[in-house]
């Protein structure tokens, strides 16, 4: 029988800079649990898989986060197919 | 209007002259180049490392490139910003606002700028004697941004 990939929500998360470093990576997919549906319930998921996810995304942190290339807020919601960028606050110019 | 991210350095002049060919209206070109220091915050910088979010930062400079068109009566802007590894003294970023007189062209340039240091997304990287240092957002960044709202 064929898996029924129709019911499952998967996005792409990116990092940048220092958290690019601190996660030893650029991208990766997410199947997204049930419970995550905005920036601040998929932040508490990646915050649950425990170090460096824990310490580099803990509150107070300055992290900033944007959903399909436009800044994000915490009730942001996020869905199916979504591009979720994690970084830290910019340094141009 | 123009936005370009790009490892190759820029030719200040000749964006100038390109702007102003063929636009006879153009009475004012007002332009800002940003550098490598070779010190920042009391260390020395041997080099550093431009990283940006392909995508989102051409985006976002559009955007504030949209901002600086719609508050000033201007005729062009350009924003080439430069990714990669650079050394001091080597250019990073121009901007250049042509108008038809001086006053809106340097405010549009100053707007540019401030707006593209809080909200373009590119990090710094440098090479200091210590190894390895990300360059952390600073506050008088924020406050420069925050005058013009």
């Amino acid at each position: 029988m064929k898996p029924n990939h129709s019911r499952i929500a998967t996005i792409e998360v990116l990092y940048f800079a220092r958290l690019r470093e601190a996660f030893d990576r650029d991208r990766e997919q997410v199947e997204l649990p049930g419970n995550v549906r905005d920036v601040s319930t998929l932040t508490a998921w990646l915050r649950s898989r425990g170090a460096p996810w824990e310490q580099e995304l803990a509150p107070g942190k300055p992290v900033r986060i944007a959903v399909n290339q436009d800044m994000a807020a915490a009730d942001t919601p996020v869905s199916d197919g979504d591009e979720v960028a994690f970084f830290p606050p910019v340094t141009g110019g | 209007m123009a936005v370009r991210v790009q490892s190759g350095d820029f030719d200040v002049g000749a964006e100038m002259a390109a702007m102003r060919h063929g636009n006879p209206k153009i009475g004012a070109i007002a332009s800002f180049v940003g550098v490598v220091r070779d010190l920042n915050e009391g260390t020395d910088v041997a080099e550093m490392t431009l990283e940006h979010y392909p995508g989102m930062t051409e985006k976002a400079l559009e955007k504030i490139v949209g901002e600086a068109k719609a508050r000033w009566d201007i005729y062009d802007a350009l924003v080439v910003h430069r990714v990669g590894t650079l050394k001091p003294t080597d250019q990073i970023v121009l901007v250049v606002v042509a108008s038809a007189h001086r006053g809106e062209a340097f405010q549009a340039c100053e707007f540019l700028m401030d707006y593209l240091k809080t909200r373009a997304p590119f990090w710094k990287k440098e090479k200091t004697p210590d190894g390895g240092r990300w360059v952390d957002a600073r506050k008088v960044d924020d406050a420069a941004a925050d005058r013009w709202s």
